[in-house]
């Protein structure tokens, strides 16, 4: 296991959630659950950030968003899709404004099903993010051996 | 001081000060979270988090943002050694307003409206706290007849017994130094809705790794003017001083996360009404006592 399992910090991003997923987010920052025992750190800046959990389903408004704070993350990058609503559309799926879960808009690495979705399944999730982050910056030192 | 006890110093300082000061960092958040009751992280996460910024992919936002920074460290190295080599103190001052120039221009290099209202408040803050640095340097040369700090492990007795006052405005200037609660106004932790990251939004991936590390010799530098304080001839007083550097620390802490952060007005207004008034009280009681 390298630093980047050690030190993920996560950047927040509410699509159009009802917040309860947002609150449960927030939760697991508390003392009671207290991520940084992981190092996980919520920056609330993409370029700082390792982790993306977005929470709520996609419409035509917030997807530009999401896009670009997609693209201001720094490779090795992992996306986390927190709650149903993230997920699949969950509740809201049928809207006539909502094009889906988190997965219309940008490629996502794990899913965090539940409504609201338990600080422990986000954990549980980012934990298993943490895997992928390691598969993508081994692919990264790859690649820039590679380039030499 | 000569060149070689100098670049003694220099590799000593570049080398031993990043373990102190990451240890120190370290310290500081699991203590901050067993204040918050939490258990927090382990000892070493700075340097975890140092190392995987430096494993990141690099996309600076121009192509000067990482020299900028990279002179930032490269003169607080400078300042650190020449202060732990016993050097002039006013060459440590001078060295080490160059470092934060540069950070400065680092920020607004990116010209991103987060990292201007970061880098303007980081002038601000300079102008905060340096004329207490300025009164703390004439302070020392009344108390010690010297501006070299070498002089501070001859003296009869401490230089706190000489100028308290200025200890205490030097201890209320440490927080803006430091970055901390009530006065992280440039580069917040805890105000992502109002700044995001301040002066350093733009900084990613090695760029914010050499920060952080900047902030380390920084610490170990700032808590070494502290010890500075309580040296003298004796040759225990570096325990002394040892103590009272942590005693120092662990207060910084604690206001870290008693106080909400300030406007930068108040902060301004404090720390030249501190600096002014137990600077000055000091300063003409040394003259004339
Ligand atoms: S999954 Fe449930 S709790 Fe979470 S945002 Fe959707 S509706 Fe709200």
């Amino acid at each position: 296991m390298s630093s980047t399992s050690k030190s993920p910090w996560v950047i927040h991003y509410d699509a159009s959630s009802c917040n309860g997923c947002d609150i449960e987010v927030l939760a697991a920052l508390t003392p009671l659950y207290d991520v940084e025992r992981f190092g996980i750190v919520n920056t609330g800046n993409p370029k700082h950030a390792d982790i993306f959990l977005v929470t709520g389903s996609v419409n035509d408004r917030c997807r530009p968003v999401i896009q670009q704070i997609y693209d201001q993350m720094l490779e090795p990058k992992v996306v986390v899709a927190v709650g149903a609503c993230a997920c699949t559309g969950g509740v809201f799926r049928d809207c006539y404004n909502i094009e889906g879960g988190a997965d219309s808009a940008i490629p996502v690495d794990v899913y965090a099903p539940g409504c609201a979705v338990r600080p422990e399944t986000i954990i549980d999730a980012v934990v298993q993010g943490l895997g992928i982050l390691e598969q993508k910056r081994a692919a990264l030192k790859a690649a820039k051996k590679a380039k030499r | 001081m000569d060149l070689i006890s100098f670049v003694i110093a220099l590799v000593a300082f570049a080398l031993v000060a990043p373990f102190l000061g990451g240890l120190i960092k370290g310290a500081d958040r699991i203590i901050t979270a067993r204040i918050q009751d939490r258990v927090g992280p382990p000892l070493l996460q700075p340097f975890y988090d140092v190392q995987k910024l430096w494993a990141k992919q690099s996309k600076p936002v121009n192509d000067f943002i990482g020299f900028y920074v990279l002179m930032s460290l490269i003169f607080a190295i400078l300042a650190g050694a020449f202060f732990f080599a016993g050097g002039n103190f006013l060459m440590v001052v001078f060295v080490l307003t160059l470092s934060a120039l540069f950070f400065v221009l680092a920020a607004f290099s990116a010209r991103s409206p987060y990292a201007d209202a970061g880098a303007s408040r980081e002038i601000i803050q300079v102008a905060a706290y340096e004329p207490l640095v300025i009164l703390m340097a004439v302070a020392f040369y009344l108390a010690s007849h010297s501006f070299n700090i070498s002089v501070s492990a001859t003296l009869e007795k401490p230089l706190i017994c000489e100028i308290p006052l200025i200890f205490l405005a030097l201890l209320f200037v440490l927080t803006i130094k430091l970055r901390k609660s009530p006065f992280d106004l440039s580069v917040a932790t805890e105000a992502h809705q109002e700044l995001v990251k301040g002066a350093i939004t733009e900084f990613s991936g090695r760029t914010l790794a050499l920060y952080e590390v900047m902030e380390w010799y920084e610490s170990v530098l700032f808590l070494g003017w502290v010890g500075l304080f309580f040296v003298f001839s004796a040759g225990w007083s570096w325990f002394l001083a040892l103590g009272c550097v942590i005693v120092v620390y662990f207060l910084e802490i604690m206001i870290d996360n008693n106080f909400a952060r300030v406007k930068w007005q108040a902060m301004f207004k404090w720390s030249w009404l501190v600096t002014l008034v137990l600077g000055f009280i000091n300063l003409f009681a040394l003259y004339w006592i």
